[in-house]
């Protein structure tokens, strides 16, 4: 993990002051709504490559960010 | 593999064919194993194994080298147990030595629920066929002199578990004991061949699409660390794993032995002594999923810390190394072995932070239902449907950290 993750609140700060939340994203072709109840629940797309992730600034500003990080590399590419 | 034990070994790497009855897809412990068992026990032959480094270079290679059975639901211990007796038994049957060492694990409880917990999996292990045994705090001192009843006055040890069968093995020897009786029997190992995609037909996976060309194949089997994700979406098939780094690091050499392994699952950290000598250390994944192997201070900050309040003689060693392995969680923190629900495509995946252990079994049952064509009933359990039809295997106690 790149050391640090930019808080919009806080500035850079490590990334152990955070909790890691993840975005389930159902792909469009399930369209069972059984089986799209299941892939929302256990399934992952777990990439190799960029997501999207929400942060949780569990030892700061208690509030939540999302940011694109690049699961290869650690890579923070852009904070919102 | 280095060029001493390639030198010893004599191992013959042919070149690839362009079908094969049997395509494993990872050359690590699970999926060597795997070709063994097939060659060994249901003489099919006619197998490739595939690898995109060289043999062990993942998780086999990285991995804490703990043998044990001491789970906490009655199919896992059953499942573990097994793994446990092929390996005593390996040496013997591969005429390679392993290093195979009969150490014992103790568990320690610092809360009365965890203490609790420790009586439980005492009991469903004697119940179904693992020797583990509760203790109390005189008799951990007794296994373990080392270790600091109080705990550093903050995480006392009030009692725990203790499980004499529990034994570690050199993890490399082990991947090199299972290519070669594997390559022995016949078995194709190409080291440096990436798979790049999944062949389909007609709803069925039909053979790999590979950096020397296509190889065709009756059955594909996915046996992966970490990468798994990729590979099954090839097919078409979701995957309840999400990758995490797991970290672990060893100290320099400690005068003394320290025989037993020792190991606190409230803590999430456990540490034994490596042949050299050295205090291998490991605990928890990182939180966050990720393929890279980056190594943090964080961890060895947060891990010697515990390390030296439960053990204050590491508080003269110096941390020599530290790695870095990513790993394939599941949900219910038990393997998902078996089936995929396209014909012709299997896994043997979600090892998470527990793989070395269950190699041989999970060759043997893997080997045992590609012959067959039947699950076999051991890992039954652990299939991927369990989680449509919510049976899920939870046994996050004992599965956490190795």
């Amino acid at each position: 993990m790149s050391l640090q993750i930019s808080c919009p609140h806080c500035g850079p700060r490590p990334v152990e002051e955070f909790l890691y939340g993840e975005i389930p994203v159902v792909p469009d072709s399930i369209t069972d709504a059984d089986a799209r109840d299941l892939d929302r629940a256990f399934m992952r797309n777990n990439p190799e490559g960029p997501q999207t992730e929400r942060w949780f600034h569990l030892f700061g500003c208690r509030r939540w960010l999302t940011l694109r990080r690049d699961t290869r590399t650690d890579e923070v590419m852009e904070a919102g | 593999m280095n060029e001493f034990q390639e030198k010893k070994i004599k191992f013959a790497w042919p070149e690839p064919k362009r079908s094969y009855d049997v395509v494993i897809v990872g050359g690590g412990g699970h999926g060597l194993a795997t070709a063994y068992y097939l060659a060994a026990r249901h003489g099919i032959t006619n197998v490739a194994v595939l690898e995109r480094k060289y043999i062990g270079a993942g998780n086999s290679g990285r991995n804490t080298t703990i043998i044990r059975a001491n789970y906490g639901i009655p199919e896992a211990v059953r499942f573990y147990q097994r793994s446990l007796e092929l390996y005593k038994h390996l040496e013997a049957e591969t005429d390679r030595w392993i290093m195979h060492k009969q150490k014992g694990l103790l568990n320690v409880a610092h809360t009365e629920s965890a203490l609790r917990t420790e009586r439980a999996r005492a009991e469903v292990n004697t119940a179904f066929g693992a020797k583990t045994e509760f203790v109390a705090p005189k008799e951990i001192k007794e296994i373990c002199p080392q270790i600091d009843l109080t705990g550093g006055n903050v995480w006392p040890v009030l009692g725990g578990s203790y499980h004499p069968e529990a034994a570690t093995a050199r993890h490399d020897r082990a991947v090199w004991a299972f290519a070669e009786g594997a390559m022995k029997r016949g078995v194709h190992v190409h080291q440096r061949i990436e798979v790049r995609g999944l062949t389909m037909s007609g709803g069925r996976v039909t053979g790999v699409e590979t950096s020397a060309g296509p190889i065709a194949a009756k059955a594909v089997v996915g046996a992966v660390g970490g990468h798994v994700t990729t590979l099954a979406s090839m097919a078409g098939v979701r995957l309840p794993i999400r990758t995490h780094p797991l970290q672990a690091y060893v100290t320099n050499h400690y005068d003394l032995q320290f025989d037993v392994i020792a190991s606190s699952p409230g803590l999430l950290f456990y540490m034994s002594q490596t042949a050299r000598g050295e205090m291998l250390v490991g605990a928890e994944i990182d939180r966050q999923p990720s393929y890279s192997y980056g190594s943090t201070y964080h961890f060895l900050q947060h891990c010697s810390h515990r390390a030296i309040t439960l053990f204050p003689f590491m508080r003269s060693l110096r941390i020599l190394r530290q790695w870095t392995g990513v790993c394939d969680m599941s949900p219910d923190y038990s393997p998902i072995m078996g089936k995929t629900g396209v014909d012709g495509f299997l896994v043997t995946t979600g090892w998470g932070t527990w793989g070395f252990k269950a190699i041989p079994a999970g060759g043997e049952q893997m080997a045992q239902l590609i012959a067959s064509g039947e699950t076999p009933e051991l890992i039954a359990p652990f299939g991927l449907d369990r989680f449509a039809s919510d049976r899920m295997m939870a046994d996050r106690g004992s599965a956490g950290t190795h």
